[in-house]
C-alpha cells in the first residue's frame, strides 16, 4: 500500500465524515437559512468527494460530474434566496 | 514525489474540509456559520482540486479542475452575501454578543426629527 491510496483512503473517510456532521446541522437547522447553507456546503463536499474517487478508482469521466455540480449548487443557492426575498417582502 | 506532493495537498484539503464542517456545527448563528464554511470549503476544496491536477499531470483534467475552482470562487461570496442578506432580512437572530451591526442602519433608517434639536 503506498502513500497515494492511503492518503485517498484517509481523505475519502475524512470527507464522508464531515458530510455526516453537515447533516446534523441540515437536519437540526432552526432557520430555513441554515439548512440552505448546509445544501450548498454538502454540494461542495460532493465536488471535493469526486475528484477523490476519480484518483481512486482511475477513472477521469467523473470530473466532469464536478462543473454541474458547482453551477447546480450556485443557480439553487441563489433561487432559494430569492424565494426568500419575496416571501419576506409579503 | 509528484505523490507525496499530491497526496499531502489531498490531506490538508480535507482536513479544511472537515475543518468547515465542524464550523457549521459549532458556531453560535447563522452568520458565523456561514462565515466559516464559505472560506473553509472554497479553501479545501481548491488544495483538493489542485492535488487531483498534479497527479494526473494532463491537460484536459487540469482544465476541467482549474474550471472547477475559478467558479467555486467566484461563486462562493456571491451566495453567501445574498444567503445572508435574505436572511437578515427575513430577521433570522444574530448572536446575543454581536456587538456590531452596521447593515441596521441602512435597512431600517433613523427617525428624523425625534432627535434632532431645534
Amino acid at each position: 500500500m503506498n502513500f497515494m491510496e492511503w492518503a485517498t483512503q484517509i481523505s475519502v473517510i475524512v470527507i464522508g465524515l464531515s458530510i455526516l456532521i453537515i447533516f446534523l446541522r441540515l437536519i437540526v437547522g432552526p432557520s430555513i437559512e441554515d439548512r440552505i447553507v448546509a445544501l450548498d456546503l454538502l454540494s461542495a463536499n460532493a465536488i471535493a468527494f469526486i475528484a477523490v474517487y476519480s484518483i481512486q478508482k482511475n477513472t477521469t469521466t467523473f470530473l466532469d460530474v464536478g462543473i454541474i455540480l458547482a453551477l447546480l449548487a450556485f443557480l439553487s443557492t441563489v433561487a432559494f434566496a430569492f424565494y426568500l426575498g419575496r416571501r419576506v417582502k409579503q | 514525489m509528484k505523490e507525496i506532493l499530491s497526496g499531502s495537498l489531498l490531506l490538508m484539503g480535507s482536513l479544511f474540509i472537515l475543518l468547515s464542517a465542524v464550523g457549521i456545527l459549532r458556531m453560535p448563528d447563522l452568520y458565523t456559520r456561514m462565515s466559516a464554511t464559505t472560506k473553509a470549503s472554497t479553501l479545501g476544496i481548491g488544495l483538493v482540486l489542485i492535488g487531483t491536477i498534479l497527479y494526473w499531470q494532463d491537460f484536459g483534467i487540469a482544465s476541467r479542475a482549474i474550471a472547477i475552482i475559478v467558479f467555486l470562487f467566484l461563486t462562493a461570496p456571491v451566495a453567501a452575501h445574498v444567503i445572508g442578506r435574505a436572511a437578515y432580512l427575513g430577521k433570522v437572530p444574530l448572536w446575543e454578543k454581536t456587538h456590531i451591526d452596521e447593515f441596521k442602519k441602512s435597512v431600517e433608517p433613523p427617525e428624523t426629527g425625534s432627535s434632532t434639536p431645534e
